[in-house]
């Protein structure tokens, strides 16, 4: 089906897109004619079965893949037409990421985990540093700064991955299944987070999960199934 | 806001994080390590034998001294003289004196048995019968012990090398040659040079011992200077009375230590070529488990921004660094192992044994860390390529 909420403000915008896998001579059609458009500031859940595309879905908006057909604008820009050294450009820019199993570096502390995507700025040592400290304060890890990822605990890690993704503040942060690792009430602190985040800083955030108790804390939520969007929950 | 600047930092920052993350695939890096560090030991512990033969045979010459030969002759061994011969030499143009007259020295040279002390099989030793300028012809000629022989009698001085390298040849002990018995009274050393691999003795006294009548093979003789050689050479070349050929000293070592150093070069090569191989096959190995290790971390970071070149470099330079902790440790045993290491081996111009020592010399030691660098850069390639081209949003994805 064709999502279309109101034009304005749009921020997110996908447009009749096909993605097909191929798997020796077989193509999987993960995902078929799909659209969406995200207004900014919006926190949308995205549901659905496994399988569904909904981390696919994901990728194409984060510039991590692109459409077999169709097309992918965020901020007005044509993501998908941009070439793989313009998109990592384009993502170290506009897209935070925070992973269902964090992603930290382990060699790295928390803050210089944090301060990795500044490494893609111009910014000195010293703004880095003030950066670093904000978005650690932000999801209040500041006296965890030091720490190396396997003496955080899960949700503490998790925290670490959002301040990663938000210290460059980004157009967009997407977050694929970013409580699917962690029990009840870690994840209910990495939501509240992701929630403030939306409620008090304006961040336009991306959320894959399988939760429904995650996505009731978004602004709006989306299922997947079958490579086609929905309002409804798949029966 | 994707300068130099920027991709130096992204280059520096993934470098890190691989050369952090060694010690967590300890087994592949140590194995990679070693087997680069064993290319370059070999290798320059191979090469280390020909720098040193031909640093003997360099020490041995200098630029201001000549030797004359028969025409023709390309060791002493074949050539041959007259006693009215070897005079016109010593009096020609361009030939340094002293209060005693030119120095110049008719000498022959014949081969003698003796022991090794390694193995206490018989070698050849050179046996040179000089005339009293021989010390002044040559450079760096001092004794360590004893004396030198007397005119006239049945002594020998001996060089250092043979006699760490030949059994019997101590201050005070005797060698026999032909009937005679001959004692050692001296022992010399010539920076190095093949005189130290020979047993000197009179002239004379060898034609007698050898029944070579006033017959001598060659003339050494000490030349004013340098530019001197040329009207040297012109005059003896165009003296109707004399068929020789006239050779800088350090170019006649020059050339007599071409054909060993070329076939240890060639072997020590070789060898290492073959095992240079092997290491590559070794490096691949670490940097494939490398990328696999950090599959995900890779992921990540190129989610984040970092760009695929970046990343090709980092590993290339991870790659890097591991052959050259590997080389630098192959040179290190290359250098304690062989350096000054004392052997002797055969001149097969003059069919008797050189002492020298093997040379780990700064121009082995680069020669090595180019090996261990090409050998880091083309076993870090397609790990690095591979890396930059995992699809990202699979890579994320991996435990």
């Amino acid at each position: 089906m064709s999502d279309d909420p109101t034009n304005s403000g749009t921020l997110v915008r996908v447009d009749g897109v096909d993605k097909v896998f191929h798997r020796g001579e077989e193509a999987i059609h993960i995902l078929s004619n799909l659209h969406l458009a995200v207004p900014a500031g919006q926190f949308l859940a995205l549901m659905g079965p496994s399988g569904s595309g909904k981390s696919t879905l994901l990728n194409l908006i984060g510039g991590l893949d692109r459409p077999t057909k169709g097309t992918v604008a965020i901020a007005g820009e044509r993501v998908d037409a941009l070439s793989d050294r313009q998109l990592a450009g384009w993502r170290a820019r506009h897209i935070g990421f925070v992973f269902q199993l964090y992603n930290l570096m382990p060699v790295l502390t928390a803050e210089r985990n944090v301060e990795l995507p500044l490494l893609l700025t111009h910014l000195s040592k010293v703004e880095r540093q003030k950066h670093v400290a904000t978005a650690l304060a932000m999801v209040g890890l500041s006296h965890r700064a030091k720490h190396y990822p396997r003496t955080l605990s899960g949700g503490e890690q998790q925290r670490v991955g959002i301040a990663r993704g938000i210290v460059t503040d980004p157009t967009l942060l997407l977050c694929d299944e970013p409580t699917g690792d962690l029990d009840r009430k870690a994840g209910d602190e990495i939501l509240n987070l992701l929630q403030a985040l939306n409620h008090e800083h304006g961040k336009t955030i991306i959320m894959v999960t399988h939760d429904p108790h995650a996505a009731a804390r978004a602004t709006r939520t989306v299922y997947l199934n079958k490579g086609q969007l929905s309002h409804e929950p798949v029966t | 806001m994707a300068g130099p600047l920027n991709w130096f930092a992204q280059v520096l920052a993934i470098t890190k994080f691989g050369l952090m993350s060694m010690p967590q695939r300890r087994g592949a890096v140590t194995a990679t390590v070693f087997g680069i560090a064993g290319v370059v030991g070999v290798l320059v512990g191979v090469l280390s034998i020909a720098a040193g033969f031909r640093r003997a045979m360099d020490a041995s010459g200098s630029p201001d001294a000549a030797i004359v030969l028969r025409s023709g002759a390309d060791s002493e061994m074949v050539s041959g003289f007259g006693r009215e011969e070897t005079r016109l030499i010593a009096d020609a143009p361009g030939v340094a004196r002293n209060r005693q007259g030119p120095l110049a020295s008719a000498e022959l040279f014949v081969i003698i048995n003796l022991p090794k002390r390694s193995t206490g099989t018989d070698a050849n030793v050179p046996l040179r019968g000089v005339e009293g300028a021989a010390v002044e012809v040559r450079d760096h000629l001092k004794f360590v012990e004893g004396r030198m022989f007397e005119w006239g009698k049945n002594e020998v001085a001996v060089g250092v090398g043979a006699a760490r390298e030949f059994a019997g040849l101590e201050v005070g002990s005797t060698i026999k040659v032909g009937r005679e018995s001959w004692p050692v009274v001296g022992i010399f050393s010539s920076g190095g040079g093949v005189a130290e691999s020979e047993v000197w003795t009179d002239a004379k006294v060898l034609q007698a011992a050898y029944n070579r009548g006033d017959s001598f093979q060659s003339v050494y003789v000490r030349l004013n200077s340098p530019g001197a050689f040329q009207g040297f050479k012109d005059a003896l070349t165009a003296n109707p009375r004399l068929t020789v050929k006239v050779i800088r000293q350090s170019d006649y070592y020059a050339e007599q230590s071409t054909t060993l150093t070329r076939l240890i070069t060639t072997l020590g090569v070789l060898i290492a070529g073959l095992m240079a191989i092997g290491a590559v096959f070794g490096a691949l190995n670490t940097m494939y488990s490398a990328v696999a290790a950090r599959t995900r971390e890779i992921a990540t970071l190129r989610a984040l921004g970092f760009g695929g070149g970046a990343v090709v470099v980092a590993l290339m330079i991870e790659s890097l660094v591991l052959a050259l902790l590997g080389g630098a440790l192959g040179a290190v045993v290359a250098y304690v192992a062989f350096d000054n290491f004392r052997a002797a081996t055969m001149n097969w111009q003059s069919f008797s044994q050189v002492t020298f020592a093997f040379a780990v010399t700064p121009q082995l030691l680069g020669q090595g860390v180019i090996w261990a660098s090409a050998i880091g850069l083309v076993g870090g390639l397609l790990p690095a390529i591979r890396a930059a081209r995992l699809p990202i949003a699979t890579a994320l994805r991996e435990l």
